[in-house]
């Protein structure tokens, strides 16, 4: 394998990485805040249609981001109010708003445009195109970095970059700020922060919404960015490979970035099944590849290789005591 | 003291969040631009004004009773079994072999050996998820999702790998031999004058679901071993004071979790298309979550609720057939009851149960 393979997969793994990551450290907000979502698949489906859709009808792409991140905390709304207010169970709640994004994508799809469940392909300013960065072009001679730079650091849409800056964003907001340590002791022990005279309600709404926001983004990615419209079921169970990553990365933002990127290598490999054969001389099943994720994320949780330990009042309702 | 009637518990709340989805249902139909009494009405014909109808209604509904009943005997263990999908494909998987690779003299015989081989491969593949939350403390609904990815991952493997015919581009193994037919209700009911059930997919294994149904309640109501299981879903520290282990009555209830899960694909495999293809679950395992929320996990409401979504299924098939609402109509009213029974529980609940105290003491005064 050349250095340019090596690179042009490289380049497969940080667009296939970056919905994965967005969804992750959506994931993140929430599950800190005590709040199990296993809704991030439907929440990215939802905006992916709506993204879409409202790009191809306004012809802007941005105002189809805006559109896919507002339904997108619509059904976050639903989650909170389902977990939260009625202290409901909050895996039964994100199981069925999985279920109403994958029925209401295709009704809304089929009623709107008449194309089994579709939208019409996307073009111009109703994508987001990739970004060359400085001076990509001209330093493209130079050896080692300059393809390095043009191939796997220049070239991608925005929002590949805010997803990678939301990285060190998250891990400041979580460990730095005040908000982000309340955040996370309503996660580990809810009573201790409503001791402290700070609505438990209220931060869990607002990392719920935060999960809402980041699961926008990242179906909008899928459908305006990576590929050039919705079709049906497009997250094809991303949201669970990031919940995955998720408990792979431990719920910490640094690890989510690498536990990502991990398993968009795998799904840029399955892609390029051949490239395993030539280097390590052996035939990989692609269905192999493609459990991968899963197999690794239940030897974490089993706790054989690093234990991983999710935030102690996850899934909990709090009530306050009388 | 209670704060409702148990009736008011068991029969009221299911009602009203099925009415309550009926509602959404109905405003979504209007907004795609069609009459929702019209559409429901031509589910009702073709659902149920039909002996062919009825066919497909019945066929639809045993695969819930049994992810149903999956679902449900772990909700009394006070476990979250969404692993009825993949248990539900390897159990595909054990019907398969069994199948193809014993030369069955009669579909009796087969269809015990079928049973068994479904039970048996689907309550493997809930046995290590279930090992691992009594062992290891992994949480259940976690490692089972993952269990289904790996699942489908696992036959896709075995369908374009291991059982497909030669020369033959379809991920399907060949057709099952001719002594493995299932008598179809067409077979059964049908007289010289009169066919019955023309055309539809419902088999003999609807009375396997039937006896299922039966079996659970005795197995969660008349044994030890039932008594042991709701015990522990109450309280795990009163089980295990009580001298029951957890370890053993997480293991259990999962493996018969997992086996019933895995009987649905005697229907879809060896009952309908006779022969596995990829995609026979068609999302039944999730559905089973659905009906189990619904029929309040007890295997009589399980019975009456997997009817009801059969009869939404084949109904919501003819709608796709003669209307422009699309076949996903069925997912979004899935959604709905699944929303309203099982994490919109306490919106219905709390005014009720506030209604119901007052007439009491309007009583008592």
């Amino acid at each position: 394998m050349d250095f340019l393979t090596l690179l042009q997969l490289l380049d497969t793994t940080v667009r296939l990485a970056t919905p994965l990551l967005l969804a992750c450290l959506a994931g993140l907000y929430s599950e800190r805040a005590g709040i199990f979502d296993i809704g991030l698949e439907g929440k990215m489906l939802a905006a992916a249609f709506f993204s879409a859709a409202f790009a191809y009808s306004t012809g802007s792409v941005w105002l189809g981001l805006l559109a896919g991140v507002g339904v997108s905390l619509v059904l976050s709304g639903i989650h909170g109010l389902a977990s939260i207010t009625f202290r409901g169970n909050q895996l039964i709640s994100g199981l069925a708003i999985t279920m109403l994004a994958g029925g209401m994508t295709v009704l809304i799809a089929q009623d709107w445009f008449k194309q089994g469940g579709r939208t019409p392909q996307l073009v111009g300013a109703a994508r987001f195109e990739p970004i060359t960065l400085p001076f990509a072009e001209s330093l493209q001679g130079v050896p080692f970095f300059g393809p390095l730079y043009y191939e796997l650091i220049s070239g991608h849409p925005i929002l590949v970059y805010i997803a990678f800056a939301l990285v060190p964003i998250t891990w400041w907001v979580l460990f730095r700020t005040r908000f982000g340590l309340r955040l996370r002791a309503v996660g580990e022990n809810p009573a201790s922060v409503d001791t402290a005279g700070v609505s438990v309600v209220g931060l869990r709404y607002a990392a719920v919404m935060i999960c809402g926001v980041l699961c926008g983004l990242a179906g909008a990615y899928l459908a305006t960015a990576l590929q050039a419209g919705f079709v049906k079921d497009m997250t094809a169970g991303r949201g669970y490979i990031a919940l995955a990553a998720l408990i792979f990365a431990k719920w910490r933002p640094w690890y989510a970035l690498w536990a990502t990127l991990l398993f968009g290598l795998f799904q840029a490999l399955e892609l390029r099944p051949d490239l395993i054969e030539t280097v390590i001389g052996i035939k990989v099943q692609v269905q192999v590849l493609g459990a991968l994720p899963y197999v690794l994320t239940v030897v974490i949780l089993a706790g054989f290789v690093g234990k991983a330990i999710p935030p102690r009042a996850g899934g909990e309702p709090y009530v306050k005591e009388r | 003291m209670e704060k409702m009637p148990h009736w008011a518990d068991i029969v009221l709340i299911p009602l009203i969040s099925l009415f309550l989805a009926a509602i959404l249902s109905a405003l979504v139909i209007l907004a795609i631009g069609e009459n929702p009494w019209a559409a429901f009405k031509l589910m009702v014909d073709g659902a149920l004004m039909r002996s062919s109808g009825w066919g497909y209604t019945l066929y639809y509904a045993t695969n819930f009773m049994f992810t149903g009943l999956a679902v449900a005997v772990a909700f009394h263990a006070r476990m979250f079994n969404i692993g009825g999908e993949g248990q539900a494909m390897l159990g595909g998987l054990g019907v398969a072999y069994v199948c193809l690779f014993i030369p069955w003299p009669h579909w009796s015989l087969a269809l015990i050996g079928a049973s068994l081989g479904a039970a048996m491969f689907g309550a493997l593949w809930a046995l290590i998820p279930a090992y691992l939350q009594a062992k290891r403390g992994s949480h259940i609904v976690i490692t089972t999702i993952m269990f289904n990815f790996i699942a489908a991952a696992v036959l896709n493997y075995f369908l374009v790998n291991v059982l497909r015919p030669p020369r033959s581009m379809d991920p399907a193994t060949k057709t099952f031999p001719d002594a493995t037919h299932l008598p179809s209700f067409r077979d059964m009911f049908s007289t010289a004058e009169t066919i019955m059930f023309r055309g539809a997919p419902a088999n003999v294994t609807f009375f396997i679901a039937l006896a299922a149904c039966v079996l659970v309640w005795f197995l969660i109501w008349r044994t030890k071993l039932g008594y042991e299981i709701r015990a522990f879903g109450h309280s795990e520290s009163g089980a295990k004071y009580a001298g029951i282990s957890p370890v053993r009555i997480t293991v259990i209830s999962m493996l018969i979790s997992g086996a019933l899960a895995g009987l649905m694909s005697v229907n879809t495999t060896m009952g309908e298309s006779e022969r596995l293809v990829l995609n026979s679950t068609e999302g039944a395992g999730f559905i089973g979550i659905a009906v189990a929320l619904m029929g309040r996990s007890h295997p009589f409401g399980v019975f009456l609720a997997a009817i009801l979504f059969g009869f939404l299924y084949q109904g919501g098939a003819e709608l796709a057939l003669w209307t422009n609402i699309p076949r996903e109509l069925i997912v979004v009213i899935q959604a709905l009851v699944i929303l309203f029974t099982g994490a919109l529980d306490n919106m219905v609940r709390m005014p009720l149960e506030k209604l119901f105290l007052a007439l009491r003491k309007k009583g008592d005064a």
